[in-house]
Order: structure tokens, then sequence, then C-alpha cells
């Protein structure tokens, strides 16, 4: 009988829990909006589901417990009942589906205009490309990766000599622009997460892979990654800023391209052969520079 | 109608104490066997956890606790508890107690196959152990083991612990094969006179197709296994692509991390259902023997196993919605996922519907049973969002994902798992326990599990991360997070703590208990009716019973108790079932 009055306190404390609680998603800044949409729509036929089912428990254990001179009743099956109880059972999770779907939908088809920008995951930190004056991301491969190309782009490809490279964490993007992010990985998984844009892939080594999004809301935000990747795993964190498009131009044009990294790289390896110095500390510094 | 024969000579018989209880052949003590092993194995992942929800709730606080063997305590306790404890305790235990007991039989059929199964399983727990001890500790990559992390210097134990993890459980695959072909086996061939199967208690059709499962699902894990042995020590690349660790390129390419998710999961989900069937039909059993009533839908109950069992085997990728599989997959694996959530709620209608116009007695183990309800209702439908595909997305890898699975997988088989100890344990041992320890172990360990699982769902659906060794400071994380994750790590002791009380009262009672009666429960299913309690040696005495009608005779309308035992004959006023 206590256990009867349990259930049925669970239940309402359950409830008051997710009313009180402090703790539900982040405000949405992304216009992944249809997620929440499917997230709140699931959420509702399950509570309904929840509070429904344990109620009924509640009431029958106490309604059916053990009393002197009791018998239960005996009836083996009722298919008409089954029956029935399936077909709501299967409007209610259609009626789930549905919305989940169409989300889905939306989140595997990148818009036609979506802006392309790559991030690029290592233990334990991040790294950002853009596609530079000519809109194009330049081809890349871990097997050109060394000390002088940390993005492996490969050097004789014209549309890898402006892509701009970000090696500080940092990631700006403009907002209220879809942009496709194209993920790859010099290691392990990782997984580009952030909670208030909804949106999340693995970086998987060897292939590429993707999402899209529109930031909807300005603001800075923290990138983590939510693919276990080793020792570091906590502590591998970016930001992203989501600039209105001036501060977002003004900030792209500071970076260096590509070609201004081997530019710098080349003049600062002649330096060095003239003045016939073992030290490496002015090509260091070359990269230090941007 | 299947029947066999008995057969009077003896498959194999006891020679002395060691023959009885260590070499032993008989399925009861090989069932004690892996029970007591994998009990044992089970208890040291949770001291793991609460080193883990320690490192939660205080973060930095515990010098013996560090971002690499944080990460091997969640490893070890991960695959621990799913294999290691309750696969091995579900199957090898209950399993191995209730196949020959419920159907009529001596034995199970290959009885020193059976004793094979045990040695290998308890080799597998020993290398898995050996693991703790080799350089570099064992393997921290998290339980789902994905390369290349796994075997990159990165990963703690990623030169060791990862072999002596693969090699542990390529030997359980070989143990559980051995038991899992017997298990089937003797189902198949060895049920008494009159036990069609449409007349076995749910108990054994779980144990049954989840053993069907388990064969079909962990050879994928047996070969992901061997592939990234052969990635890590023969140079292989199965699952390791071109990549550049730590600044040096390997000289691994062309190999796919996907495809071992795939495999992962090809065996990881059905493995969740090679848990979860055993413990429906258990509590079916528990729920019906307690109601005093019949359960409800019982050839509807049958076949909601066989589909979840079969359906098990097309969602695996939804353990992969974000993993950079194809996108498109996505639309396929969330219409398989929800869909097995059909013949999932049917089994808890019918549960319920058990319950209704039952006359319920509140037993520890129906206690057991009606807390599995309640927490299985939660975490089934918290399993809802995701599988909802892109519901899934802001969820995957927070917390959301640990309450659920732990409440779904966990909590939920665990309770089931003490209600049929507390069951069968006057059978097994023809003792009684103590009935305030069991009141009071079930209560705390009730709502305590309720409470360690459900604010994980909230902080999750905020996005905090899963398998962090510490959130640091990290802006849309609150302070109230790290004062519900002191909460739940003070509910995690009191639970943890709790435990003692069930087993000195087990372990108590074996010695002082009062003697049980050999049907306490007034049960109608067979393993109820041997004539010795404990159950001697070949089961049945003499004569093997026959049987007369379905497990599920409570209550019958004109009979003169309140249950028929399946093996008594139809007269009277008592209807057989109609099946």
């Amino acid at each position: 009988m206590y256990v009867a009055i349990a259930i049925a306190l669970l239940v309402v404390g359950s409830v008051l829990f997710h009313v009180l609680s402090p703790w539900w998603q982040t405000p949405l800044a992304s216009n992944w909006g249809s997620i929440d949409t499917a997230l709140d729509v699931t959420l509702l036929i399950c509570a309904a589901a929840f509070i429904i089912l344990n109620l009924f428990l509640a009431y029958m254990l106490m309604k059916y417990r053990h009393r002197p001179g009791l018998k239960a009743h005996y009836e083996p099956e009722n298919t008409k009942l089954e029956k029935r109880l399936t077909f709501w059972t299967g409007i209610g999770i259609a009626g789930m589906l549905a919305p989940g779907l169409i989300a889905w939908n939306q989140y595997v088809t990148v818009p036609k205009d979506a802006a392309v920008i790559e991030a690029t995951g290592q233990q334990w930190q991040w790294a950002f490309r853009y596609p530079g004056a000519d809109g194009v991301l330049g081809s890349a491969s871990i097997g050109h990766v060394s000390d002088d190309n940390p993005f492996g782009l490969n050097p004789r490809d014209p549309y890898a000599r402006d892509d701009v490279l970000v090696e500080t964490n940092e990631l700006h993007l403009p907002i209220n622009r879809p942009v496709k992010v194209v993920l790859r990985s010099k290691d392990v998984l990782h997984d580009f997460y952030v909670p208030q844009f909804r949106a999340k892939m693995d970086l998987v080594p060897g292939i590429v892979t993707y999402f899209w999004m529109t930031p909807t809301v300005g603001g800075t935000y923290e990138i983590l990654c939510a693919e276990l990747c080793g020792v570091g795993h906590y502590q591998m964190r970016g930001t992203v800023v989501v600039d209105q498009q001036p501060a977002y131009d003004a900030w792209l044009a500071e970076q260096m391209t590509y070609g201004q990294i081997l530019a710098s790289a080349e003049q600062a390896r002649v330096q060095l052969a003239s003045r016939d110095t073992p030290s490496t500390e002015t090509l260091a510094s070359a990269r230090m520079a941007r | 109608m299947a029947t066999i024969a008995d057969d009077l000579r003896p498959l194999h018989h006891p020679k002395s104490w060691v023959g009885k209880y260590v070499w032993s052949q008989d399925h009861k003590i090989i069932a004690i066997q892996y029970a007591v092993t994998a009990i044992g194995v089970g208890i040291f992942a949770l001291v793991l956890s609460f080193i883990m929800r320690l490192q939660l709730a205080l973060p930095g606080q515990f010098q013996f606790i560090q971002p690499d063997n944080y990460l091997q305590f969640v490893t070890m306790h991960g695959m621990i508890m799913v294999v290691y404890l309750l696969t091995a305790l579900l199957l090898g235990g209950f399993g191995n107690y209730l196949i020959p007991l419920m159907i009529g039989a001596r034995d199970m059929v290959f009885p020193f196959v059976n004793m094979l199964s045990y040695w290998f399983y308890l080799l597998s727990v020993i290398v898995l152990f050996a693991g703790l001890f080799v350089p570099g500790g064992p393997t921290g990559g998290g339980w789902t083991l994905y390369p290349p992390q796994t075997i990159l210097e990165g990963t703690p134990g990623a030169s060791w612990g990862i072999l002596m993890m693969m090699a542990s459980l390529a030997i359980f695959v070989v143990a559980f094969t051995m038991g899992g072909l017997n298990y089937v086996t003797t189902v198949l061939q060895a049920r008494t006179k009159g036990m069609t199967l449409m007349r076995m208690p749910c108990s054994v059709w779980g144990i049954f197709v989840a053993s069907i499962m388990g064969l079909l699902a962990f050879p994928a894990l047996f070969v992901a296994a061997i592939m990234t042995v052969f990635d890590s020590i023969a140079g292989t690349s199965f699952f390791v692509p071109t990549i550049v660790s730590m600044g040096k390129t390997l000289g691994h390419a062309g190999g796919s991390p996907i495809l071992f998710q795939h495999l992962f999961w090809f065996f990881g989900h059905p493995e969740v259902y090679i848990v979860a069937l055993p413990a429906f039909g258990i509590v079916s059993d528990l729920i019906s023997v307690h109601a005093r009533k019949n359960l409800f839908g019982y050839r509807m109950m049958v076949w909601a196993i066989i589909i979840i069992g079969a359906l098990s085997f097309f969602v695996w990728a939804h353990h992969m919605y974000v993993s950079g599989m194809n996108p498109y997959f996505g639309f396929f694996f969330a219409t398989s996922t929800l869909i097995i959530a059909i013949p999932t709620a049917i089994k808890v209608y019918n549960w319920l519907l058990t319950l209704w116009r039952g006359n319920i007695h509140f037993h520890v183990p129906m206690l057991f049973a009606i807390a599995f309800l309640f927490t299985f209702i939660h975490g089934g439908l918290s399993g809802l969002f995701l599988g909802n595909v892109s519901v899934d997305v802001p969820l995957s890898d927070t917390f959301f994902v640990i309450g659920h699975f732990h409440m779904v997988m966990g909590v939920s088989p665990v309770l089931v798992i003490f209600g049929a100890i507390y069951h069968w344990y006057p059978k097994i041992t023809g003792r009684m326990w103590d009935e305030r320890l069991a009141r009071l172990h079930f209560w705390i360990t009730f709502i305590g599990a309720y409470a360690i699982f459900l604010p994980m769902h909230y902080i999750g659906m905020l996005g905090v991360p899963r398998r962090y060794y510490a959130l640091g400071e990290t802006v849309f994380i609150p302070q109230s997070v790290h004062y519900a994750n002191m909460g739940i790590t003070i509910a995690a002791g009191i639970v943890f703590a709790a435990q003692a009380l069930f087993f000195y009262n087990m372990i108590v009672s074996l010695f002082r208990g009062a003697k049980a009666d050999p049907n306490p429960w007034g049960a109608a299913s067979l393993e109820w009716q041997t004539a010795e309690t404990p159950p001697g040696h070949g089961n049945w005495g003499a004569t093997l019973p026959t049987v007369y009608r379905w497990a599920y005779d409570y209550s019958v309308p004109g009979a003169a108790r309140d249950f028929i035992p399946q093996n008594e004959a139809p007269g009277g006023t008592a209807e057989p079932h109609p099946s």
C-alpha cells in the first residue's frame, strides 16, 4: 500500500521537479527551433504517457491490494483491448516521429547559399579555416600536415592559397547567415558541440563530415567536444563569436591567409639562410606573428 | 507436441565435494557460480561508479582521481556492468538456474559445455582484472572502445590495456557461445511432456530469445575486438585512417572508424535487449505470481518478446545519428527505433493490466517488480527522445543519455534482479531472508536510484556533456549544476551503502534464515513443484513432471486454491487454459 502512495508521490514529484528545476535547454541561438519543437512534442506525449500509466499503476495498487477474502479476476486476454492500445500507441509514436523526421530533413538539407567554414579538431584543440575570396576551401589531406602546414593544405592547390587560417580556438560567424560547418579530424573522433546552437556532429579522421545552421543571436558561446577523445577531452574547448556582418568582415580581414603564411615562412627561411644562424627562432616568430 | 523421453542414465554425477561444487556440471551450481562471480565484479564496478561520483561532486578534491584514471574508471564501470554483470547474471545465472527447472528438464543438454562456459567466463574476468595491472593500466577509451582513440597514446591503456580488454571480451564471447547454445538447445529439446513452447513461463521466453540474440550479436563484437587488436599490434588499418597523433604521422591508411561503430552497435544495441528481455520475462512472472492473477495477454507478451528481439537488429545506428555516417540513415533508424517502442509499450500495458482486478500481495519481490514498472516507464520514454533522430542531436553525449540508459538498462534490470533473487532465494537455498531488512533495502534502493538518475536527464537537457573529468568554468553551466552533482553523489552514497543490507541479509539468511516453504508464494510454474527444496541433483527425483496447463493458472474460477500448478492434471472444476 505504501508503494501505491510512493508511486503517486513520485509522479507528482517528477512533475514538480520538471516545473521547478532550474535546468532546461539553454536559450536557442540558431535556426534550430524545429529541433526544439520536435523535442517539445516528444516531451508532451511522453509526459502524458508517464503520468497516465503511473497513476493508473498507483490506483490499481491501492484498489486491488490484498485483503482477506479478495479473489483476483480470471481473464487470460482481451484481444480487442490489446488491439486498441496498440493502435493508440502507434498514433502517439507517429505524433512524435513526424516532427522529429521533419526537423531531421531540414538538418540534412544544406541550403544552397550556405557559407562554408571548416573546423578541424586534434587532441585537444580546435582550428578553423575560411575559404577566402574565391569562396572555395582548398584541398587538404592529413598527408600534407607538417609543422609549417598544420591544416594539411595542398601547397599546389590555387584554391588553398587564399584560405584564411585560424589556429586560436576562436571561430567567428556572421549573424543570420546559413553556414555549412565542414568538419575534419587529424587524430581521433571529436564532436563540435555548441549547446545554444543545438546542432552537433562528430569529426571523424579519414572522412569529412558536416552540419549546417544559421546563428540568430549575437554573442560569444563555448564550443565543447562531445565525443570522448582522450585524457584532455574535458579541456578541448573553443569559442564561437557570432558577429554582426561589419564586425565579422573586419575580423576576417585581420586573419592571415595560407598564401601569406607561406610567404612569411619563406621570407623567414631566406633570412635564416642569409644570416646563417642555426636558430629556428625567427621561423617560429614568423609563425607566431600571425 | 514436443516431448522427450526421460533418460534415466544420468549425464553426470558429483563424485566429491570438488566435483559437486567446483568442477560442477549441475546447472544449479553453475548458475550460482555465474551469479556470485558476476555480482562480485558488479560490486567492483559499483565502487568505480562511486569514485566517479566523488569526482563529479567535488572536482579536484581527491588526489587519487586524475583525468587519466577517471576515464579508466568510466570504461571499466560501463563494460563490467553491461557485459560481465548484467549479461552474465541474467543469462549465466538466472538462465542456468531457471531453464531446466521451469521446463521440467533434469539439466542442460550439454552439462560439460555448460561447465566450460562458466570457466571461460571466469577466465575472461581474470583477464579483465589482469588488465588493471599491465603497464599503463586498463583502457580508458570509454566502454564503446571507439578507435582510433583507444589505440593512440592520448588515451590511457592504449598499448596494453586495450589488448587485455579485447582479449577478455573475446573470451567472454566464447563463454557466452557455449552457454547460449546450451540454453537454446535445452529449451528446444529438453522440455518435459506437455510443456509446449506456448506453455513456457515468460522468464524462459525472455532468456531463450535473449540467448538467440546473443549468439547472433556477440560475433560482431568478437570480430571488432580481433580487428582492433590487429590494428594495434599488427599494423593493419581496419579502423584507422591516415592520422597525425601528437605531431607524428602514423603508418595507418584507409581505415574507417565508423566501421567499428557499426560493428560495435550491431552487437551493442541487441545487447541492451539481451539484458532487458530476461528481465522482462522474469518481471512478468513476478507480477503474475504476486498479484495472484494470470499474466494478461500471454500470447501477445511472447510475441512482443520475439518481435522486440528481431527488431533490435535493425535499430543499432540510432547510437550513431551524429557519428558522421550518411545522415540519410537517420530516417530509417529513427523510424525503426520508434516502431520498437510499440511492442515494448504493449508489454508495459499488459503488466499493468495483469494488476487490474488482481489480488496484489506486496511481498518484497513484488515491490521490486512495481519499482521496475515505474523506472522502466520512465527510462523507456526518455529513450524516445534519443531515438527521435533530430531530438537526439542536442542530447547525444550529454548527461541525458547517462540518465536514460541507467534508468532503462541499469536501474530497471537491477531492480528485477533483486526481485528475482528475493523471489527464488527460498527455492535456491531452502531458507527465507529477513523481511524487514529486505523492505528497507527496497525503499532505499528504489527511491535513491530515482533520485540519482532523474536529475541527470535535466542536467543533460541543459547540455552538460558526459565523460568529462571536470566541468571547469563553463558559462552556460550554472552553479546549481554543481549542487545537483553533490546531491546526486549523496544519493549514490546512500544507495551504495544500502546494498550492504542486501548482502548481509542474503549471507546471514543462508545460515540463520527460517526454513522456507517449498512454494512460499503459491506459484504455479514447475520450479516450485520439485520434490526437494533446494532441488536435488537431477531436479525431479524418479520421474519427470508432466505438464497439463500454462504457467499462469491463478485464481481460476471454481478451483480450490488460488493457483493450479502446471503439473496438476485437469480434473474437478478447474479449466485448463484454452491454448
